[in-house]
């Protein structure tokens, strides 16, 4: 063995050895809570390896098998809730990727490559939405909202997620767009394209992996929000999960072993969705465009 | 003429109105048996009402009281809803409750709910249940009922080793308040002024502190853990409410009696707990529907209560319901002697003050007198006068005068030729940006002004006027207190400094050592490292923020565990540590937290930009025989910086305003220290006499302080741009 390779040898076990320190990190509390989410009864001791005292799949039961009864036409009849409340969460969170980005890309693009009137104040405002704390402004989006007839309304809730995810997704493409070189579409430009034809022919394919975090990002931010959803939503039937995982929290006492366990299977879905993204991403680097 | 467009339009509207049921909608939080109760009588009710269309909502209680603010006062929301009492007086002064009308039923209930529910003498709910704490006894663990509660304390050397005598909230007022009370004290006193000093608040403080340093109270009790540990046979006796009894029907759950909480030797007087009665209560626009208040007194009528008393064990409210369970009775019992709870703002002003001093005494950090003290202040403080009223000439003035101006400004741009020639050339880039101006001009920005405005804007729901810069002064100001006292705007500013940028420090070091590990070229199960690297991220962040808060667990913790497992492979003695009884170790546990939250973004973030980096780049560096430090330095850094700056800046913005994690994991503990400029505006707005105003006016602090943070970075990268550049 040369010394080179050993030295590449080492250096490799050296980085799988802070990579596995890092996963254990990350995934240390994730462990306890999917522990709890099986544990029968926890008895109060303190331990290290997190593992579920008196298994059980009760919880997870619970939560998964919460049913409602709805007011149809042809009488009452019983509805699979956590099905209903997981497609809201699928749907809203989708339709807020793709709303979000979609108003975001020509935006960024206009940002990456025009100079206008107002760009530099409009970006000013932009990074200032970001800054002020949402606090004090539920009550008059609540407004608004009403205003437009959109209260109660999943239609309502993806306008709001997605002007919320805009911003950060504008800036996420404009850094992006500018890392492209102008010669790929001033060349498609030459050949005879528009700045549109070469904007979705050209930028858009070397901008994927870009787009796809950002599209990622949108999703889980809307997939995880709770406050505006338990304040816009007034039917069972279209609260989103993390709305149904809230109601384990009672005024005196909190149904932990319930929470954690709807925890984990609303979990699920993101954590799957971003291994899918990832192999896109994966793939997008891959195809590598940009070459200097 | 007018009188024809009436009759015109009455005869349009009138089918519809004859057509359409009348809709009534009825909020609820219950969870469990009560809540399939509440669905079983909703039921038989509609259809009972076929005119009638019901509609009933669980809302997750703590964003109901929010819903219910938000909704209501724009016609929006439920008719009917079931809250507690206490919550009266604040619903009444934000007009979100009117009285019952004929659905009150003047003998049906007993005096104390009758008298709870009541302001100014006026009926504005109608009592359904009694909850309070009572005395709960595990049968393996006692031979004999305590007659009075030093006899619970006697037991404890007796106790096998891990067992404690009694479980009970020790930190939490409304628990503390069984104990105040048998001393001879009151949180607030008949007049409804704040009473929590002198001498009997002295000794109930020093009394638990004493069980609490010979291990007979178990520290840092949550509700959890009290139920945790009478379950699991880790208690002889549990001060708890009937919730407790809702988890011990599980299989292989204990045996086990409930008693009236018994009374003090050494004053002679009983231990009597907090009574809360819940009541069914109607909005403004559900008073005036008679199928809204027979939907209340249907739920308030015997055959309603005795199937809650059946079914989920609820004490009932009325006259005529006499409980046939032992539990229920002994709840009863107790309930008779309970201090019904006020409903008056002093009563939810006093919780946050009197939590910190009652935390402040037991941790050993202060002396009653002084903590006590100190609560008071921070009552008086809560409760103070409502800013005067200010003229409203200077801000219309102002405004007036800003609108001329801009008017002014945009005649003399127009008329400019060249501005006109700029604005023409932006026609088409204003095409690709246009929509989305409108998007988050709306939504976002709009919500944003009117929130901000809030901030001119004091006293108290209902009465709200303008006050003009008031609010800033005050926090600017401390109030006239000193400046860096714990809870003003300075301290909780340097601790919102350090936090940012400690946390945008390790998020920053830790994702972008772990992006450029997954970035090298050759790596075995690349895929599965980033997706388990990623999972801090895709779990919801307040799931995750409450499972690191049980790790920090003093007693019962992993992280305790760990430093147990530790101490035991070392052979050195390491103690168990109370992480939030220190604003060092407490301010630790919120980074910890917050960085294993945040790292992941950057991480994804450096891994994106490195895949823009090309790779020649790096391995004609490699052939030149540069470091690995250097090429990092000279040529990976430069190229993914460009990427990294947006993100750590909204990175900085997103720390600075991490609301959940501190509120979730250290709460603000020890003493409000650890808590960060948002969840202070968030208290002034949700806890501590919904002073929207003033919550507003921190907004507007945050929002100014973040403009010139950012500005100043943004400032410093410009140079370190041109330096590197050059």
């Amino acid at each position: 063995m040369t010394a080179t390779a050993r030295r590449r040898l080492l250096e490799s076990f050296a980085v799988h050895a802070m990579l596995l320190v890092g996963v254990a990190f990350a995934l240390y509390p994730v462990a306890w809570v999917a522990a709890l989410a099986f544990s029968g009864t926890p008895a109060p001791e303190p331990a290290v390896v997190p593992w579920p005292d008196q298994p059980t799949l009760r919880h997870l039961e619970e939560v998964v098998g919460a049913t409602a009864k709805v007011a149809g036409e042809s009488g009452d009849h019983e509805v699979w809730l956590f099905g209903r409340q997981l497609a809201n969460s699928l749907v809203v969170s989708l339709a807020t990727a793709i709303v979000g980005v979609l108003i975001a890309i020509p935006t960024a693009y206009a940002l990456a490559r025009f100079e206008f009137v107002g760009k530099r104040r409009g970006l000013a405002v932009l990074l200032a939405t970001q800054m002020f704390p949402a606090v004090a402004s539920a009550i008059p989006l609540y407004l608004i909202l009403d205003a437009l007839a959109l209260l109660n309304t999943r239609t309502g809730l993806v306008l709001c997620y997605a002007s919320t995810a805009v911003p950060f997704a504008i800036f996420q493409l404009r850094a992006a767009f500018e890392a492209i070189p102008v010669d790929l579409e001033e060349a498609a430009m030459v050949d005879g394209a528009t700045r549109l034809g070469a904007f979705v022919r050209v930028v858009l394919p070397v901008a994927r992996p870009a787009i796809a975090v950002t599209a990622l990002f949108a999703f889980m931010s809307a997939y995880n929000e709770f406050i505006l959803a338990a304040t816009l939503l007034d039917d069972a039937s279209m609260f989103t999960l993390p709305v149904m995982l809230q109601r384990f929290v009672g005024e005196y006492d909190a149904k932990w072993e319930a929470f954690a366990a709807g925890a984990l299977v609303v979990s699920l879905p993101v954590m799957a969705l971003f291994y899918v993204a990832q192999r896109h991403l994966v793939a997008g680097l891959a195809s590598g465009g940009v070459k200097g | 003429m007018l009188l024809g467009v009436w009759i015109a339009l009455l005869v349009l509207l009138a089918p519809r109105l004859g057509l359409a049921a009348e809709r009534i909608r009825l909020w609820h939080s219950w969870r469990g048996e009560e809540e399939a109760v509440a669905q079983a009588l909703v039921e038989r009710f509609a259809a009972a009402h076929p005119e009638l269309q019901v509609e009933l909502l669980a809302v997750p209680y703590d964003a109901f009281s929010a819903k219910l603010g938000s909704a209501i006062p724009f016609g929006e929301g439920p008719d009917v809803y079931i809250d507690s009492h206490e919550r009266l007086g604040e619903y009444r002064r934000r007009q979100l409750v009117a009285p019952v009308g004929d659905a009150w039923d003047e003998t049906a209930y007993v005096d104390v709910a009758r008298a709870a529910v009541s302001l100014d003498g006026e009926p504005h709910a109608l009592p359904l249940s009694l909850k309070s704490l009572a005395l709960y006894v595990d049968d393996a663990l006692v031979a004999r009922d305590p007659e009075h509660f030093e006899d619970i304390v006697a037991l404890a050397p007796s106790l096998p080793p891990g067992v404690v005598a009694l479980a009970y909230e020790a930190q939490n007022a409304y628990a503390h308040a069984a104990l105040l009370h048998a001393f001879g004290g009151r949180l607030l006193d008949e007049r409804e002024q704040y009473a929590f000093f002198g001498e009997p608040a002295q000794d109930s403080l020093l009394f638990v502190r004493e069980l609490l340093d010979r291990g007979v109270v178990p520290r840092d009790a949550d509700g959890a853990l009290v139920t945790n540990l009478f379950r699991a046979g880790k208690a002889a006796f549990a001060m708890s409410g009937p919730w407790l009894a809702a988890e011990l029907t599980a299989e292989g759950a204990r045996r086990y009696h409930v008693i009236p909480l018994p009374s003090l030797a050494r004053t002679g007087a009983p231990l009597q707990p907090l009574l809360t009665v819940e009541a069914v209560m109607l909005s403004p626009q559900g008073a005036t529907k008679p199928g809204a208040r027979a939907l209340a007194a249907m739920l308030a009528s015997s055959d309603a209560a005795r199937a809650r008393m059946d079914r989920a064990r609820a004490v009932s409210a009325r006259r005529d319901i006499v409980a046939d369970d032992a539990i229920v009775r002994a709840f009863a019992e107790q309930a008779a002697k309970a201090i019904p709870m006020s409903s008056s703002p002093q009563m939810r002003a006093a919780w946050e003050p009197a939590n910190k001093a009652i935390r402040k005494v037991l941790r050993g950090d202060a002396e009653p007198v002084a903590a006590l003290a100190e609560a008071q202040r921070r009552f008086e403080l809560i409760m103070r006068p409502p800013p005067p009223r200010s003229s409203t000439w200077l801000p219309v003035a102002l405004l007036g005068g800003f609108a001329l101006w801009g008017a002014w400004w945009l005649v003399v741009r127009v008329r400019r030729p060249e501005s006109r020639q700029a604005v023409r050339r932006s026609l088409p880039a204003w095409a690709w940006v246009a929509h989305a101006v409108i998007a988050v001009g709306v939504l976002v920005v709009l919500p944003l002004v009117v929130g901000a405005a809030t901030s001119l804007f004091g006293g108290p729901p209902g009465d709200v006027h303008y006050v003009g810069a008031y609010n800033f002064v005050e926090i600017v100001t401390a109030r006239g207190g000193p400046l860096l006292a714990s809870g003003s705007f300075w301290l909780t500013l340097l601790v919102t400094l350090a936090w940012t940028a400690i946390n945008v420090l390790l998020h920053v070091g830790i994702g972008v050592a772990l992006g450029l590990m997954l970035a090298r070229p050759v790596l075995r199960m690349r895929a599965l490292y980033r997706v388990l690297l990623i999972i801090p991220w895709a779990v919801p962040n307040y799931v995750t923020a409450l499972a690191w808060k049980g790790m920090f667990h003093r007693q019962f913790g992993a992280v305790t565990g760990l430093l147990q497992a530790i101490s035991a492979w070392t052979d050195t003695p390491i103690e168990p540590i109370s992480w939030f009884s220190r604003f060092s170790t407490a301010f630790a546990a919120n980074v910890i937290t917050n960085a294993w939250l945040g790292f992941p973004f950057m991480m994804v973030v450096t891994v994106a930009a490195l895949g823009a980096v090309p790779k020649d780049v790096l391995e004609a560096a490699e052939v030149d025989g540069a470091s690995r430090w250097q090429r990092f330095r000279h040529v990976t850094l430069p190229m993914i910086g460009p990427s990294l700056v947006p993100a750590v800046t909204l990175g900085a913005i997103w720390t600075f305003n991490m609301f959940n994690v501190v509120f979730l994991v250290s709460g603000g503990e020890p003493d409000g220290t650890t808590d960060i400029l948002v969840s202070e505006a968030y208290r002034w707005a949700f806890t501590r006499d919904a002073q929207y105003g003033y919550a507003a006016a921190y907004a507007v602090l945050i929002f100014v302080l973040l403009f010139g943070l950012t500005r100043g970075l943004d400032r410093l990268r410009a140079r370190t741009v041109a330096r590197m550049g050059g």
